[in-house]
């Protein structure tokens, strides 16, 4: 909901083993299969807790595919992979997109986030799934013209918006929670949405249809179809309310809230061969073209592939392997059960004291 | 049996349907990019489409949960449904469906 409020300032380099891009199920799984070999893990996410789609897109609908969990919710698995992955204190950076990577005087990867974190590493894994889930923007034309001055997607400093006459559109808890937040800051507020039923919590809605009645803020059930103004400043928006003709609701902000939507992203700029807005990957070690960066996961493709949360596991297990060449170069890997091995039994915690 | 699917471009696209599949799929199958990202589970309204008019009637009501999802979709009108959950049979052959705005 909340956005990063300040960006951080550029720091020394942290040094890790491995970078993962993604904290869904199959990069939280990779920290695992890591962990086993020794190798430590930074993960970076765009969203501001861990699970990916299992998070973001179905919270709480069920999963039957997962081995040996006959029904799980997309949160249900995503806390029990944190809670496998726990013995390996992995670090995460949410709310951060991963947006540039070079290779450093040293041969590592430098990964640095669009907040300034900056991590090294001589592995790269790519788990970033259907890529960065970004706010859906309006398909309305010239939007764009607007955006960052006078259109935003999020809030970012809630003062932006004092005394503003600012339209909210969107039926969900982003938009009643900045509408209710916001109200006493701007000068009126027009809460816009398709229909009259919202989807957020019971408490906020009875308190922004309170406001409404008390004429402290409005409320129209209409389609938003077009902005206009000049110069990045917005004039007006049109709306259209079911069975009416179309009008115009002057304002000088908008905050638009439906949802978040995946893009690529800059993982597209990464260097990494793509073939349609997918990563090819070798399988027997699901390393990319470019030798020590990784794909796993949704993201990646082969002959076969089948998008499916178990195949990424097996994919994780297999990179892994690699992996662990690359990270401990003089060290010979050992294939061991975690069932009969002391060895692992410890690293995970669990072996008789 | 057919579904016939209008794109973005006002191009319409003869598909090859199969029974039971649901429409995203049929969409999909057909080779016409669709977004569809979370690939069917009724949780991301990005298969958005318009179903002709006239063969609205023939269709089982959207879900509540449907209904509430198309709060994310753009330019949603009374014959605004999700693909994924427009499940294909016999009755449907020749079914008409228009892309929505950001189902692409």
């Amino acid at each position: 909901m909340t956005n990063p409020t300040e960006a951080v300032a550029a720091q020394s380099p942290v040094q890790t083993d491995v970078i993962i891009v993604g904290a869904g199920p199959v990069g939280l799984f990779a920290v695992f299969e890591l962990g086993l070999g020794d190798m430590k893990c930074h993960l970076v996410d765009i969203l501001d807790r861990p699970g990916g789609q299992c998070a973001e897109l179905y919270p709480e609908k069920p999963i039957y595919d997962i081995p040996a969990v006959p029904v799980c919710t997309g949160t249900e698995l995503t806390e029990r992979l944190m809670e496998q992955i726990k013995p390996f204190h992995p670090t995460f950076h949410f709310g951060q997109m991963a947006e540039k990577l070079q290779k450093t005087a040293e041969g590592k990867w430098q990964l640095t986030t669009d907040r300034g974190t900056v991590l090294e590493a001589p592995v790269v894994v790519v788990a970033a799934g259907g890529g960065s889930f970004m706010p859906k923007k309006p398909p309305i034309k010239g939007i764009d013209d607007y955006e960052g001055t006078s259109v935003f997607y999020a809030v970012r400093k809630m003062e932006a918006f004092r005394g503003k006459n600012l339209v909210i559109a969107g039926g969900g808890d982003s938009a009643l929670d900045w509408a209710l937040n916001l109200q006493p800051l701007a000068k009126r507020i027009t809460l816009i949405h398709r229909r009259d039923e919202f989807r957020a919590a019971p408490d906020s809605v009875s308190k922004m249809r309170a406001l409404v009645a008390e004429g402290k803020m409005d409320l129209k059930i209409a389609n938003l179809t077009s902005v206009s103004g000049a110069d990045g400043q917005l004039a007006s928006v049109t709306l259209v309310e079911e069975g009416k003709e179309p009008y115009q609701l002057p304002c000088d902000s908008m905050l638009a809230f439906y949802g978040l939507t995946m893009k690529l992203g800059p993982v597209a700029t990464f260097g990494i061969g793509l073939h349609e807005n997918l990563i090819p990957v070798d399988t027997s070690t699901f390393e990319t073209n470019v030798p020590t960066i990784f794909a796993i996961g949704d993201i990646n493709t082969y002959p076969g592939k089948m998008k499916l949360i178990l195949s990424g596991f097996h994919e994780a297990a297999l990179m892994a392997k690699k992996a662990f060449a690359i990270v401990h170069p003089d060290r010979r890997y050992r294939f061991q059960y975690t069932t009969s091995s002391s060895d692992l039994q410890h690293k995970l915690g669990v072996d008789a004291a | 049996m057919h579904v016939y699917c209008t794109d973005l471009d006002g191009k319409t696209h003869e598909l090859q349907a199969t029974d039971e599949w649901t429409v995203m799929e049929i969409i999909r199958e057909g080779g016409i990019p669709i977004l569809a990202q979370c690939g069917g589970s009724c949780a991301c309204a990005t298969c958005h489409v318009y179903v002709d008019p006239s063969w609205k009637s023939k269709l089982p009501e959207p879900s509540e949960e449907e209904v509430g999802m198309l709060d994310g979709a753009f330019e949603v009108t009374q014959d605004s449904r999700l693909a994924c959950q427009i499940t294909f049979n016999k009755d449907l052959d020749g079914l008409k469906i228009s892309l929505a705005p950001g189902s692409v």
